[in-house]
């Protein structure tokens, strides 16, 4: 690599980590205790538990469910209702003022005996919903998202920037090298370059799906409005009509047409996972892949009747498919644990990044004298270059 | 002495490998699958602790 060309990806490395670096450091703070959510909701206490019945009961009507959580607040409406693939004795009803609600009510109805077993902490207790929120919107909605998006993009110009810098900084060095006798300096740098080595894939691929998973509502509108919108054109300019068809009948609905599946959620008319004529039915497959992938069943809230069961557009399965990459959420107790690992490996690729700029008089030098090794002609007694920018340690 | 392209990206190029073994394979399946991917996956892993953690560096480290 020519000095000239290593200058110019040094500076791409330091300044796209330079401007990313504070606030992947946010996201890996705040993304550590995410990893473990559903343990520290069961810590926390904030996990709701499935009461055990006397005897097996086989599931109850979803309209009595929805019915015993609107008791509680008799003038909220649903907007959605959820059941997690391994815990079928639980719909979490949220309901709200309306359907674009923040501040909804989350209730936790028992499927079989159809009543309420608690209303559970919101979002999972303020340190989790405070957790999430810094790490997916900085409580600033679409604009903390999309921001947060773009820093994800710095962070992946560095991260190829530093892998393009790998090779120079290590010409001299067996891979794994860490010299801890020179400097604080040195072995800082070369921790730096073997963890951000080792890490190179994970944290390529973490960047990238968050990155997309910014982007989410942008692609829930754009799908509302254009496939969607195509799909329901014959309700276009249709008055609107009392949501009055049984969602018990909806779901049994969808469960016919789509046999084999289980329901995912269902989305209540006027939410952005429905019309405002229809019963968003989501349901999942039941194979490892086919549960992380939804097909929509829309169901006429007012005639009980089947409109369509569109398969998704490719970027929503995208999207999906991209999520279990970015959580780590699909492969067990090991993957969260690594996962960790490798979340801490990335704190201390961030922390001693921002240490080299600190301690950056001799960077520039260095750099030049890899760059001058690359050259065949160098003078025959030239030191290894980043072995021997030696200062006092 | 200068390493050759494949003595610096060998071992990059392995882990990366292994990284992406690990990070597909727990989507294709539960039970070994997840095993395959926790075996990959924590390759890299102790590779990066093994290499920063270490007391004496090999004797071929400072080149």
């Amino acid at each position: 690599m020519s000095p000239v060309s290593l200058r110019r990806w040094g500076w791409i490395h330091k300044w796209s980590s330079l401007v990313c670096t504070i606030f992947m450091l946010l996201l890996c703070l705040t993304g550590l205790p995410l990893i473990y959510h559903h343990e520290i909701g069961h810590l926390l206490g904030n996990e709701v538990e499935p009461p055990v019945l006397s005897t097996p009961t086989p599931p109850g009507n979803v309209d009595a469910v929805i019915a015993s959580a609107k008791e509680l607040y008799p003038s909220k409406k649903p907007m959605f209702i959820s059941q997690e693939a391994d815990v079928p004795e639980i719909w979490h009803v949220t309901l709200a003022d309306h359907m674009h609600d923040h501040d909804y009510k989350p209730i936790a109805v028992d499927a079989r005996t159809t009543e309420v077993i608690v209303e559970p902490a919101f979002e999972g207790g303020a340190f989790m919903s405070t957790m999430l929120a810094l790490h997916v919107d900085l409580f600033m909605g679409l604009a903390g998202k999309l921001f947060l998006g773009f820093m994800a993009l710095l962070l992946l110009v560095a991260i190829v920037s530093g892998a393009v810098l790998y090779s120079p900084f290590m010409r001299k060095l067996d891979f794994g090298t860490v010299r801890k006798e020179k400097s604080s300096r040195l072995k800082w740098l070369d921790m730096h370059n073997l963890l951000g080595i080792v890490t190179l894939t994970w944290l390529f691929v973490v960047g990238a799906t968050g990155m997309l998973n910014t982007w989410a509502d942008l692609m829930l509108k754009y799908y509302q409005q254009n496939e969607m919108a195509q799909i329901l054109a014959q309700y276009k300019d249709k008055a609107p009509t009392p949501h009055t068809a049984s969602v018990h009948d909806a779901i049994e609905k969808a469960k016919a047409r789509l046999p084999g599946m289980r329901v995912a959620f269902v989305a209540f008319p006027g939410t952005d996972f429905s019309s405002e004529h229809h019963y968003g039915i989501f349901m999942n497959g039941n194979e490892p892949f086919s549960s992380r992938m939804y097909q929509p069943v829309l169901i006429d809230a007012h005639t009980g009747e089947l409109t369509d069961a569109p398969e998704l557009p490719w970027y929503l399965k995208a999207l999906l498919v991209s999520q279990p990459l970015h959580f780590g959420d699909y492969g067990g107790q090991w993957m969260k644990f690594l996962w960790a690992v490798l979340d801490i490996g990335t704190i201390v690729i961030l922390g001693s990044g921002v240490y080299l700029w600190v301690k950056r008089g001799k960077h520039a030098n260095a750099s030049a004298k890899a760059a001058a090794h690359e050259r065949p002609p160098a003078a025959p007694q030239r030191v290894p270059a980043l072995a021997r920018e030696g200062e006092p340690s | 002495m200068s390493r050759s392209p494949m003595q610096i990206w060998g071992a990059p190029i392995v882990l990366a490998i292994l990284t992406t073994i690990g990070l597909v394979s727990a989507l294709l399946g539960d039970g070994v699958w997840d095993a395959l991917s926790a075996v990959t996956l924590g390759i890299p892993c102790l590779a990066g602790a093994w290499y920063c953690l270490r007391r004496r560096p090999a004797p071929r480290a400072n080149g």
